[in-house]
């Protein structure tokens, strides 16, 4: 905006390209400095072990190899990332579908009120390690620790206020009347949801969905607590290779490095609704 | 609200739909609202009634004891060093997250070829799993294997061996690094919306008027922005107090107990020392005071909405 000063002349034009460039060169290396670590951990996971423990550190391995990758395979650790998947992908799908609904509810009926939506909300805030103590004890009672449900069950009540929440906001940024036309045609509340409600409000329920999906996906606390061999998640699997003296460097790496392309994924497949849903649709960006 | 209103019907059949509506809202609220109570309403009944028992690895001794927990809390100087050490953490990473976001936001919010791309970089360390960051770090901060040290080490000319996770000088830092590193883009990217949609007419008018930057910037810029920031400060600041996967990756809460947080300490005493009623009696005490806070932050966010 302050490039749109009147500039006067050859000076003029010659400050605002220095200023440019200055803010080019800016961007590159904060760019560079908050990249160098994701860079640091894809390339270990690409170093024999010669190279991660080779002091002073080599910052790139001589050639791309993939051994560690094959070892997590081989061992079957892998399946972490797909317990991972499995459990992020159903307690998204159970969430979103229940979400929705109620977010629905909330948004047109304004059920409960406002305060209703606030201690929906409030709910998200709570700090997990306070609720998972006493739903480990009421886990271990059920037999659920360490079951797939258990923990489906578990990200899907901890995933329900936000997919709530943002699915409220997207649905009363909707105009009315199209609902109120089809119900004068003598569609049912139903109907309504499904033909009217559910397409205009597509993107919404996508970007709710990925940034749901990521919070399972992240998730660290829930999953050390509820589970112990069966149901790990990939998250767990990382913290697992640290031991004591010998630290499983190029696991740890390789690891993180299958948990983390998806993440990449997501972001290329958000950029729209990024502000939106990491700020609880606070900015609409 | 109610559609049916619109249409012209019969008031029997008027009645009949209002009845149906009323079922569908609170049929469609019923099977999420269930799901919530288990992890909003459960926890807080059962941490309360285990609380005031006396269930240890030694002992299930389900019987009344009143709140001798309670009165432990005060007496139990690791939970109020972990209290201290969360609020430290705190008080450093937000106001460091904050202006380095808004420095950065800056930065970008003019005219700057490809800045959709640097966006989209710079953005990827929020959406890392917290666990895989702090795992990271650890890695970075290796005194032998790791670059840190290597790069501090040319600008001192000598080799550097700090040990970063261990240092009691140095802990802090590390786990600040690694905290600020991450969450930082989060506050760019808020600040970054909400600068862009400040009324560019009015900063114009302002340097018009010969306004210089700062000015602009203190007048203008930041009223507007500040209910975002606000926003921002409320979500970190709540993610902070419950702090637990970046520390427990990098330190586990050592050296010793040095770095413990809230949240690593009741970890701790729930399921390694298998303190159960005591563990009760912590998660009680932060359940009920985060949801006061939480609640009367939300208040003013929903406000602004």
């Amino acid at each position: 905006m302050m490039t749109r000063l009147p500039a006067s002349g050859s000076f003029g034009l010659r400050r605002r390209t220095w200023r440019l460039l200055a803010r080019y060169v800016g961007a590159l290396a904060l760019t560079v400095i908050f990249l160098f670590p994701v860079y640091w951990l894809f390339m270990i996971s690409f170093k024999t072990p010669e190279e991660i423990f080779h002091s002073p550190p080599v910052w790139y391995p001589a050639q791309l190899q993939f051994s560690n990758y094959a070892v997590l395979f081989k061992d079957g650790d892998v399946v972490t990332v797909w317990n991972s998947l499995f459990v992020a992908g159903c307690s998204t799908l159970i969430a979103m579908f229940l979400g929705t609904l109620c977010a629905y509810s909330l948004a047109r009926f304004r059920t409960g009120g406002e305060h209703l939506a606030i201690w929906i909300i409030s709910q998200r805030m709570i700090p997990p390690i306070a609720v998972v103590f006493p739903l480990f004890l009421l886990y271990v009672w059920l037999g659920w620790v360490d079951t797939y449900h258990g923990l489906i069950l578990l990200y899907t009540a901890f995933n329900l206020p936000y997919v709530i929440w943002m699915m409220r906001g997207y649905i009363e940024d909707i105009p009315i009347d199209l609902e109120q036309s089809a119900l004068v045609d003598g569609c049912t509340r139903w109907q309504v949801l499904l033909k009217v409600v559910f397409p205009m409000v597509r993107t919404g329920l996508f970007a709710t969905a990925v940034f749901t999906f990521v919070f399972a996906w992240n998730d660290f606390i829930f999953a050390l607590v509820m589970t112990r061999s069966n149901v790990t998640t990939y998250p767990v699997q990382v913290t697992h290779y640290f031991g004591g003296q010998s630290n499983f460097w190029a696991k740890i790496a390789a690891m993180s490095v299958l948990g983390t392309v998806p993440i990449f994924i997501a972001v290329a497949a958000l950029q729209k609704y990024l502000v939106r849903g990491i700020s609880l649709g606070a900015v609409k960006g | 609200m109610s559609a049916t209103a619109t249409a012209p019907s019969p008031s029997f059949a008027r009645r009949l739909s209002e009845f149906s509506d009323r079922r569908f809202k609170y049929l469609m609220i019923a099977p999420a609202i269930f799901i919530i109570l288990l992890i909003g309403l459960f926890p807080l009944i059962y941490t309360l009634a285990v609380s005031v028992q006396n269930i240890t690895m030694l002992e299930e001794d389900t019987s009344y004891h009143g709140l001798i927990h309670y009165g432990a809390l005060f007496k139990d100087l690791r939970l109020w060093q972990a209290i201290g050490h969360t609020l430290l953490i705190t008080a450093i990473a937000l106001p460091a997250e904050l202006l380095l976001g808004l420095l950065m936001a800056l930065l970008f919010l003019e005219r700057l070829p490809g800045r959709q791309i640097f966006v989209a970089l710079l953005v990827l360390p929020t959406m890392i799993a917290p666990v895989v960051a702090g795992a990271t770090w650890r890695l970075l901060f290796d005194n032998r294997y790791g670059p840190i040290n290597q790069i501090l080490g040319w600008f001192a000319g000598e080799p550097v061996p700090i040990v970063w996770t261990i240092n009691p000088d140095f802990v802090y830092l590390g786990i600040l690094l690694a905290e600020v590193w991450q969450w930082t883009p989060f506050m760019f990217l808020l600040l970054l919306a909400a600068l862009s949609n400040v009324d560019q007419s009015l900063t114009e008018a302002a340097e018009i008027d010969g306004a210089n930057g700062l000015t602009i910037f203190l007048r203008i810029m930041l009223p507007a922005i500040w209910p975002v920031m606000a926003i921002a400060l409320l979500i970190r600041g709540l993610d902070l107090v419950r702090l637990f996967d970046v520390v427990w990756a990098l330190t586990g809460g050592g050296p010793g107990t040095m770095t413990e947080t809230i949240s690593i300490y009741t970890y701790v005493q729930g399921f390694r020392q298998f303190e159960t009623s005591y563990t009760a009696a912590i998660a009680f005490l932060v359940i009920v005071l985060l949801s006061v806070v939480v609640i009367a932050a939300l208040r003013r966010m929903e406000i602004t909405r």
